[in-house]
């Protein structure tokens, strides 16, 4: 499923409609980001988290600054490895290329490991256009692939769900009892999607790591589904983002070991498949034919910006999401778009365009957890700010948010117009002023659901100029 | 040696509506020894400015108060949040002549209780909280930004109260200035998964007036909640008391 017929315009709506509508998401995002946020925490302890990140940071700016470089060293790894491989420049070109793999092998039913890039891309849709089935193998995507709905978190794409969510749906599709337990499920889903790895002739997948060295394709997973899907069908395409290569296999060897603390909390996942190609004569498994896909799809376009080129350093460990009040609140859906959360949203205006971005880089309250947590040190906030920036500077702010700054900003450099202003603000926050304020732009909405804080009484200054002798209470 | 001359920064939201906070600040800093002046045209950092995309705005507002703040020994906030302002983020908003006014104003800012533990070596102030127990919310940019997480506890605790744990202590409340305006929903929701973990508790505690107003202003609407008090107000009642 891809977020169709959602858009970041529709953040503050959607959010709203998720506190207000649906109690059960904000219950299961919660529980999840903590539990997540913990599990990573523990997963650091003894180790030097600076250094690690430190390096991890260094290691992905040096791949960006010669991303040219290493992508045409990684063709050549690929293609030496038996791959075939193509270059996508945006959704529509990759789309077409997996179009023509379909039919030049004449290809009728898929298994897809869990990707962000082919949520991005659209992949499932594309394909069951064109008389596919799909069937998503990761058991949260699977969950949502038969609620038709998005992923919410860029690791635990059914974060937002809860226990009796499922116990609901799989008592409806597969038939378990009503009361069954996590395991109980797990297992009818395994059962149900045995079948469709053995029928299908078509196993779609990202990567998290490809490395250029190699041309080793590296993917982490706990279910073993991303296996079966990248070995038992005839045909493995690869979806991968530009930004995911590696220089180096002694690199990955360290981001090996990041990322599943980073995202989950593990020292590493359950199943590791390093895939070096399709299968060579005399080997007993893997596919006849392996694609890679690289797809840009506007990863260019942000490595080019002076500031927000720093986000595609990310390696989609999810991290900053875990960690994230505004998250933690409205889970990944009102974000509109395949990425949520602070990454979200700083990649939304490279990949989307800011515009088509907004407000996303407003959805953040500054808090920072974002930019402490982060394994490669993207610093988040500040570019939540550059992008803010930027969109000043093209008008894409609400021209009363324009004029408001510049009369707050006059009165601030005009002490006494601006302890005029001071004194207003006292009487709007007092008793009588109070049914006006109520009725203001933003002092309205900030008051509907809290109490306006009290301002009776002199100011700190009227107290000073007074020589402090008197103590009152404070407010 | 003369005592260390401290401009103390009121802060806007401060002067109009944490008067009596402000002024236990400042009573505060006159009882540990140090001279404190007001500076008259002191009026905001800019960071609203600054967190909403206004560069320019910000960077004017910041540069002035770098102009009104330059000249004492240090410039003390009753805020985290603007001392991160003026710390982190005005030297790298200020350009042309007054940006080694901001930078040197930079070096010498600290948030009140960093500048009673961290400059003026203060670690007990009496035991006049003693028998209090209080939650502290941590504001975002004091323990972020400025990196201080320790100083306000150390105050607190020396000063006898006992400061509980709380789940949600290091949790963003919501406030973020103008996000709270953009986005109450997710503002509000903020301020309860504060609340709804709060342990109980006589008072909670911060160093920064826009947690508080949020947090208390939450707490008003459900009608419940212990008082929201500033870190500066409960200290100074324990000294003086």
């Amino acid at each position: 499923m891809s977020g169709a017929g959602t858009r970041p315009a529709d953040f503050a709506l959607r959010a709203r409609e998720v506190l207000e509508e649906r109690p059960t998401v904000r219950a299961a995002v919660t529980e999840g980001t903590l539990r997540a946020q913990e599990k990573r925490r523990k997963a650091f302890v003894g180790l030097d988290e600076e250094a690690w990140k430190e390096w991890a940071r260094a290691t992905k700016t040096h791949l960006l600054g010669r991303l040219d470089h290493y992508l045409l060293e990684a063709e050549a790894s690929l293609v030496a490895n038996g791959v075939r491989v193509h270059w996508a420049e945006d959704a529509p070109q990759a789309r077409r290329i997996l179009g023509g793999i379909v039919e030049e092998a004449g290809l009728s039913s898929a298994v897809k490991a869990k990707s962000m890039l082919s949520e991005e891309l659209e992949v499932n849709a594309f394909l069951e256009k064109r008389g596919l089935s799909v069937r998503e193998t990761d058991l949260g995507e699977y969950i949502l692939q038969m609620l038709g709905e998005a992923p919410s978190h860029i690791v635990g794409p059914a974060m937002h769900k809860t226990l009796e969510d499922c116990q609901e749906l799989f008592a409806d599709e597969l038939g378990t009892p009503p009361d069954a337990s996590a395991e109980v499920i797990a297992a009818a889903a395994r059962r149900r999607l045995r079948r469709d790895f053995l029928e299908a002739d078509l196993g779609i997948s990202g990567a998290n790591f490809l490395v250029a060295e190699t041309g080793t394709v590296a993917l982490m997973e706990n279910e073993g589904n991303i296996r079966l899907s990248t070995s038992l069908p005839r045909v493995h395409v690869a979806f991968v983002g530009i930004e995911k290569l590696l220089p180096r296999l002694a690199d990955l060897a360290g981001f090996l070991q990041l990322l599943p603390r980073s995202a989950t909390g593990q020292v590493i996942g359950n199943y590791v498949s390093l895939l070096q190609g399709p299968r060579r004569p005399g080997e007993p498994d893997g596919p006849e034919e392996m694609h890679v896909v690289l797809v840009d799809n506007g990863r260019t376009r942000l490595l080019a910006d002076d500031q927000g080129h720093e986000a595609l350093r990310c390696i989609r460990c999810g991290a900053c999401l875990n960690v994230c009040p505004v998250y933690r609140q409205s889970g990944g859906h009102p974000y509109g778009w395949v990425y949520s959360g602070p990454i979200g949203a700083i990649l939304a205006p490279g990949l989307l365009g800011l515009e088509e971005a907004m407000p996303l880089p407003y959805a953040s309250s500054l808090c920072g957890a974002c930019g402490d947590v982060c394994p490669v040190k993207i610093p988040i906030p500040e570019l939540l700010v550059y992008w803010r920036e930027r969109a000043v500077e093209e008008g894409l702010v609400p021209r009363s948010e324009a004029w408001g700054m510049a009369g707050y900003t006059a009165a601030a450099l005009n002490p006494r117009l601006f302890h005029a202003a001071e004194a207003l603000a006292g009487v709007l926050t007092g008793p009588a002023g109070e049914l006006l304020a109520r009725r203001l732009p933003m002092v309205g909405d900030w008051a509907a659901d809290r109490s306006l804080p009290r301002a009776e009484g002199p100011t700190f200054r009227e107290l000073w100029a007074e020589g402090l002798d008197q103590p009152r209470e404070d407010g | 040696m003369p005592p260390p001359r401290v401009a103390l920064f009121p802060t806007c939201l401060g002067n109009r509506f944490f008067a009596e906070a402000v002024a236990d600040a400042a009573r505060l800093l006159r009882h540990v020894g140090v001279e404190v002046s007001v500076p008259a045209e002191a009026t905001c950092c800019g960071q609203p400015a600054f967190n909403a995309g206004h560069r320019a705005e910000a960077a004017r507002m910041a540069g002035r108060l770098a102009e009104v703040l330059d000249g004492a020994d240090w410039v003390v906030l009753p805020s985290g949040s603007c001392a991160a302002m003026v710390r982190n983020h005005a030297p790298t908003l200020v350009q042309g002549t007054r940006a080694d006014l901001a930078r040197r104003v930079a070096l010498r800012t600290r948030e009140l209780s960093e500048f009673l533990v961290d400059e003026m070596g203060v670690h007990r102030l009496g035991d006049g909280l003693a028998g209090r127990r209080v939650a502290y919310h941590h504001g975002c940019h004091a323990l972020r930004e400025l990196r201080s997480r320790e100083q306000p506890l150390t105050l607190l605790k020396g000063a006898g109260a006992e400061v509980v744990p709380w789940e949600a202590a290091e949790e963003c409340c919501g406030f973020g200035g103008l996000f709270s305006a953009k986005l109450p929903a997710v503002s509000t929701a903020m301020a309860d998964r504060k609340l709804d973990t709060l342990p109980g508790v006589d008072a909670v505690v911060s160093a920064d007036g826009g947690c508080l107003m949020q947090l208390a202003g939450r707490a008003g609407h459900r009608g419940e909640g212990p008082p929201f008090r500033h870190l500066a107000s409960v200290l100074w009642e324990g000294v003086s008391t």
